[in-house]
């Protein structure tokens, strides 16, 4: 099949979906002329011109209440910010508004906006350009949070969410936006709200998303060489959370390590711990474990980075301790 | 220009002081020496340098994510800047912030922001509490025509105007919001012209012209010292270099770029000050010699700095921190 990168599968969906439907429209900032900082949505503008694909000033609240308004009103804007650290500058119109539009408003309104941004560290590029925001939302209902790892799954459920009904907000890890990938180069989606279990293994189970798939694949892959099977689950979508597929998993294996780059306390990875605490205790083994960012802002020196993100060394060590719990 | 010749050259010597800091940042980057983003103050130099030259070094700035000519106008040290650039622990963050974050609390400088618009606010604060302490030192909040598109320059200028606080707002106009263009996203032509909205003074000046900006930016400041409340200066000038380093500046002509590199302030005033006989080539020369070696010391002193332990990236979050253990 066609191999394609992860950044090229995202402007591919949003191409298709703009040409399919034409209430699909692009806004943020450098999103027309200069294609994204990123260069995600390069093209775009050239082929729909400034109705489409707004260039907007750096206003991330107007950006996101803009998106809100244009929901409402009828059309299917995709927002992109251009740094997730920058989502906080319109945190309101999210938290406030789009989440709770629909249930505000008795389901007379729906607000089907799609806020893609890109997350994460590994950049150099400190405090301010290198957060990993998904915990920021979950204790709001009533947004999706989607982060996908590879490119046919960013490609086929940035589609699903731009035609889904409901707003959702879409990662993008940066350190994943090279990566090559088979992508069917006809539109598909994935399903939203359904996690895909990478790696089969009946010892234990790694649960992680975007870029910390890859490390859980790579800690999975060493210990399977000293005959500890791990099964690694990419949750693909956080909110909602895919519990029967967690589940399964920890019914076969009662072990469960959590990995996510964002720092430990508060992390998203806390309330799946605690779904499984509350519905799966019976099936536990050991103690669930977790594999986190540090508790301190990303600071920007090479080597602190590297320290404050997670390794496939931690994971591998977590999963010992509880493979000899 | 009826000043001393001291006076004078210090203002060059400043610009020229950026020019080469920044020439030797971007030098670096291109390199592969530094890790990060680095985003240049080329063909602004005049901006930092004309205001910065009537403030106290008591007296408060707030920077931007293009900040390095803030630093070095208000007095920083330039090998820890540079240190901070490698990431270093001898850096004005010990290497935690890098070139977006550098500041000094010594010489007044409240930071530099990786978030545009972050700094204005903070400004603000700062006149509230020189307000409040009754003393009269001022701020000014740079910034630029990006961030005048911000929610939090409305509410900053507002804040300042109702208090009447000692706070210069400075407004980099150059042309460009990161990749787009500050005629396309910005709804007037004079961004001082916001200034009425706020009931305080508005000003646009040539951000290429040292001394008109000293003057300007004296007047604004002797008002705020006397209390007399803020003000907003709009300094028009170009982004000579990309938005960042390695920027493919796909959005502009390379002849535009050619055109205003014509018009940068440190020729423009060097013009003047040999026409006015008070610079010669002998002079010329050795500020800028002089500035090269500042700057090659600086790479040296980086080079040779400590890298940060682990435990750096845990130290300092909050105040007494004597462990880490949540």
């Amino acid at each position: 099949m066609r191999k394609l990168s992860f950044g090229k599968a995202i402007n591919e969906a949003l191409d298709q979906e703009m040409e399919r439907d034409e209430k699909v429209f692009v806004l943020g900032e450098d999103v027309a002329k200069m294609g994204g900082d990123f260069g995600i949505t390069r093209g775009l503008w050239k082929k729909y011109g400034d109705k489409r694909v707004k260039d907007t000033p750096l206003s991330e609240a107007a950006i996101l209440g803009i998106a809100n308004g244009a929901a409402m009103a009828g059309l299917r804007p995709v927002a992109e910010i251009m740094f997730a650290d920058f989502i906080t500058e319109g945190y309101d119109q999210l938290v406030n508004n789009s989440a709770k539009i629909h249930f505000m408003f008795n389901g007379t309104v729906t607000c089907p906006l799609v806020v893609r941004t890109a997350n994460g560290a590994g950049f150099h590029a400190a405090y301010h350009h290198s957060q990993t925001p998904e915990a920021w939302f979950l204790n709001v209902p009533g947004l999706y949070i989607v982060a996908p790892s590879t490119p046919y799954e960013a490609k086929g459920l940035l589609i699903a969410s731009i035609r889904d009904d409901n707003p959702v907000i879409f990662l993008e890890h940066k350190l994943l936006y090279e990566m090559e990938g088979e992508v069917p180069e006809e539109p598909y989606m994935v399903e939203l709200g359904k996690a895909r279990v990478r790696k089969e293994g009946k010892d234990a189970t790694l649960i992680a998303s975007q870029r910390m798939v890859y490390l859980a694949l790579e800690a999975a892959e060493e210990l399977s060489k000293e005959d500890i099977q791990v099964e690694v689950i990419d949750l693909r979508t956080l909110f909602p959370l895919d519990k029967d597929a967690i589940f399964d998993s920890v019914a076969k294996t009662g072990r469960v390590v959590l990995v996510n780059e964002a720092p430990k306390t508060g992390n998203y990875v806390n309330e799946i711990s605690q779904t499984i605490n509350e519905e799966m205790f019976e099936f536990l083994k050991a103690p669930i474990k977790r594999v986190t960012g540090l508790d301190a802002p990303t600071a920007f020196a090479p080597k602190l980075e590297e320290y404050y993100l997670p390794h496939k060394e931690d994971i591998i060590r977590e999963v010992k301790e509880i493979v000899e719990y | 220009m009826s000043y001393p010749k001291d006076f004078l050259l210090n203002l060059y010597k400043t610009m020229v002081r950026i020019r080469n800091f920044e020439i030797m940042a971007e030098k670096l980057f291109l390199e592969g020496e530094l890790p990060g983003f680095i985003h240049l103050y080329i063909g602004e130099e005049a901006i930092a340098t004309g205001v910065i030259a009537d403030l106290r070094k008591d007296d408060f700035i707030t920077s931007t994510h293009r900040g390095h000519g803030h630093m070095i106008a208000k007095g920083a040290n330039i090998n820890r800047m540079m240190a901070e650039l490698y990431g270093r622990t001898t850096g004005y963050c010990k290497g935690k912030g890098g070139s977006m974050h550098i500041a000094d609390f010594s010489i007044g400088v409240l930071g530099a922001n990786g978030v545009v618009g972050g700094g204005l606010p903070i400004a603000v604060g700062a006149g509230l509490g020189i307000k409040m302490k009754k003393t009269d030192q001022v701020v000014v909040a740079f910034f630029g025509d990006g961030a005048s598109n911000t929610g939090a320059f409305h509410e900053s200028l507002n804040f300042a105007s109702i208090y009447k606080l000692p706070v210069i707002f400075v407004v980099e106009n150059n042309k460009f919001a990161s990749t787009a263009t500050t005629k396309e996203t910005t709804s007037i032509e004079n961004i001082s012209d916001r200034a009425v909205g706020y009931g305080i003074p508005g000003i646009t000046i040539d951000g290429n012209d040292v001394i008109t900006i000293y003057e300007t930016a004296k007047e604004m400041i002797k008002r705020a010292r006397e209390d007399g409340g803020p003000s907003l200066i709009e300094a028009k000038t170009y982004r000579i270099k990309g938005h960042f380093v390695g920027d493919p500046e796909l959005y502009r002509d390379k002849k535009e770029v050619e055109e205003f590199w014509l018009n940068e302030p440190i020729r423009k005033f060097e013009k003047k000050l040999v026409e006015e006989k008070m610079l010669n080539e002998t002079e010329k020369r050795k500020i800028w010699e002089d500035a090269q070696k500042e700057i090659e010391e600086a790479v040296t002193f980086a080079k040779e700095s400590p890298v940060p332990n682990n435990e750096d990236a845990l130290t300092d979050l909050f105040v007494n921190d004597s462990g880490y253990d949540y």
